[in-house]
């Protein structure tokens, strides 16, 4: 284990390394890149928590993601056009604070969690992962059928959302935003598992009649977390709507969810770090083999397959040399 | 709305459950024979669509397409069982998510690299086309009524395969218990392989069959993978019963759905806000129901109990 923490602070100061370093030479599009790999860590550090912490394998996270990426879109949309989005009972305008946008993605990704979770979690194992599979489809076909906004053309905003104090067009005061938000998402991520809570949500993975013995209920503890889950990666949704200036149904489409667990697993489940190691993992290799194949997916497919049936423990597991920490 | 529209909108369920039941029933028997959830159900689904649609353009032959079809889709459900699926069985479920998604990219980007991004397609035989005329003046695709009846005689013959032959048999007791039958002599790695490529021979029929009804492309059998788990866990996971009346009844409520609800807006809406907010909850509709059935029976309509959640 003694290696793990140099490992993950390594990869951790790499990221704000690059971005500083691609500052200096001048490249906007690699700190873009770096922002991109924050963000869609930020997705998987809320994952995280349901799978790696909680031992839910949810196949629905893009549900999430996706809303807090139209959470963005609708209100940054109302505000560009100037046309209130309710004006009964209650007026409400569209906005382009970036603090408040990020309130309303989490909101609205903690509601549709908690629905979400409280019908998928009265079951367990395959049936859960179909069954969130099937939510996040559900609301990717609904994004594609409602005209509203977008449908399946999606939604694009002019510009970027403001932050007080910050000028968030300028690429590196953005990353600082997405990074800061990352480390505070870990640092909750790193309480959370040595809280009375996390350790109870560990045991409900391991043994759950042991837990349900002792008074606890799991089910309690698995929605807690999935709600805790789904929040982090709303909020990433939000941002990385931002990033882009565009939210469109396909990050609702599953196959964003499986590109979330597989940073997740890149990196090494039920590691701190992993979805940072992961993400950038992915990142590094999209835009190297984008560069040597048009098929570059063949080689992604082939290194999760090397991954899933050889070297289980991801990057970190690989570099720091240990497994995880009995559990 | 007339009756002839509607009992057309109805027969179009039927067609629609007929194919669910052709990829609902090999994940069904894979997940209740070697409790694996394969993703990667969808491409083989799409293997099954390209062979017919390669060997049809090479051919002219229909019959020839679906054979290739069959061949194609074992073929490449033994190939990956025998190299990457055997060694998930004794894996969590996660693993199993993640290697047969790691399959699906190899296996859409591979189809891509040899047969290009554009979408290929299929006629449907001249001795299928054109409508026929039902009792009661409905008059009716005469594919559509055959797809249909296909995913009958698939059923009755999975029927009759799982009660009445050996392999059936062998198959009933690899279900509930793996450990035994090999300790009585059967091949169960043997037999893994073909209840595999049996399932992915009937995920290929499914591909080829709806390939002169769409068009044949990169992609194609992932909302059906979805359809078909929303299916099956509808029916109860490893229920063949429950796949079959869950197939009819998720095509019945999709296809009804997209057809009665914006009718049912229309009745107090304007038509275009009316056709808008119905086909958008139209597509929600069988999510909805499977919710209701997980609210009223947490394993399914015919699932087992589960051990501990």
């Amino acid at each position: 284990m003694k290696r793990e923490p140099l490992v993950n602070a390594a990869l951790f100061l790499s990221l704000p390394a690059v971005a500083l370093w691609a500052v200096s030479t001048d490249e906007p599009f690699t700190i873009t890149l770096a922002t991109r790999t924050a963000i869609l860590a930020l997705a998987g550090v809320g994952l995280n928590i349901a799978l790696g912490q909680g031992g839910l394998v949810s196949l629905g996270h893009a549900a999430f993601f996706g809303l807090g990426g139209y959470a963005m879109g609708v209100l940054a949309s109302h505000a560009q056009t100037q046309t209130p989005i309710l004006e009964w009972p209650v007026l409400i305008e569209g906005a382009t604070s970036m603090p408040l946008i990020w309130l309303v993605a989490m909101a609205v990704s903690a509601l549709a969690a908690l629905g979400i979770g409280a019908l998928s979690l009265r079951t367990s194992g395959v049936y859960f992962i179909m069954i969130t599979l099937a939510f996040g489809q559900m609301l990717y076909y609904f994004a594609i059928s409602w005209p509203a906004y977008g449908g399946e053309d999606g939604l694009s905003i002019h510009l970027r959302n403001s932050f007080p104090g910050l000028n968030t067009l300028d690429p590196i005061q953005f990353f600082g935003l997405c990074f800061v938000l990352l480390c505070a998402a870990l640092l909750l991520s790193a309480r959370l598992k040595r809280s009375p809570f996390g350790l109870a949500l560990n045991a409900a993975r391991q043994n759950p009649l042991r837990v349900r013995a002792v008074g606890v209920r799991p089910f309690s503890l698995r929605l807690t977390a999935f709600v805790i889950s789904g929040v982090i990666t709303g909020l990433a949704g939000a941002l990385f709507a931002d990033l882009n200036r565009f939210v469109s149904p396909s990050m609702l489409s599953w196959h964003t969810s499986g590109e979330i667990i597989v940073f997740v697993l890149l990196g090494g489940v039920g590691r701190l770090f992993g979805p940072v190691a992961g993400a950038g993992l992915y990142i590094l290799l999209e835009q190297l083999l984008d560069g040597v194949s048009d098929y570059w997916q063949v080689f992604l497919g082939a290194l999760l397959l090397t991954v899933v049936l050889i070297a289980r423990g991801g990057l970190i597991g690989a570099l720091a040399g240990s497994e995880v920490a009995h559990d | 709305m007339t009756f002839v529209l509607f009992a057309e909108q109805v027969l179009n369920g039927l067609q629609l459950g007929a194919m669910l039941f052709l990829m609902a029933s090999g994940l069904t028997l894979v997940f209740g024979v070697m409790g694996l959830i394969n993703l990667a159900h969808g491409s083989l689904y799409m293997i099954g669509a390209f062979a017919a649609a390669a060997v049809a353009a090479a051919t002219g032959s229909f019959l020839l397409a679906l054979a290739a079809s069959l061949a194609a889709a074992a073929a490449a459900g033994a190939l990956v069982e025998v190299s990457v699926i055997r060694r998930l069985y004794d894996r969590d479920h996660l693993d199993q998510v993640l290697a047969t998604f790691a399959l699906i990219l190899i296996f859409s980007e591979g189809t891509r690299w040899v047969f290009g991004s554009f979408p290929l397609y299929l006629d449907i035989p001249s001795y299928l086309a054109g409508p026929v005329t039902l009792p009661g003046g409905i008059e009716y695709s005469l594919y559509r009524l055959t797809i249909i009846a296909i995913g009958a005689a698939v059923a009755l013959g999975l029927y009759l395969l799982i009660t009445r032959t050996r392999i059936g048999v062998q198959i009933r007791a690899g279900e509930s218990d793996r450990e035994m039958i090999a300790a009585l002599g059967v091949n169960i790695s043997k037999l893994y392989t073909i209840v595999f490529a049996m399932g992915a021979a009937l995920a290929g029929l499914a591909g080829a069959l709806i390939g002169p009804l769409q068009s044949v492309q990169i992609g194609m059998g992932e909302p059906v993978l979805i359809l078909a788990f929303v299916v099956i866990v509808i029916g109860g996971i490893g229920s063949g019963k429950g796949a079959l009346v869950a197939s009819i009844l998720v095509g019945l409520t999709d296809t009804l759905g997209r057809f009665l609800l914006p009718i049912a807006f229309g009745a107090f809406m304007d038509p275009s806000d009316a056709t808008a907010i119905g086909s958008a909850l139209a597509s929600m509709s069988i999510y909805v129901l499977m919710a209701f059935v997980l609210v009223v029976r947490p394993t399914g309509l015919y699932g087992v109990a589960q051990h501990e959640a």
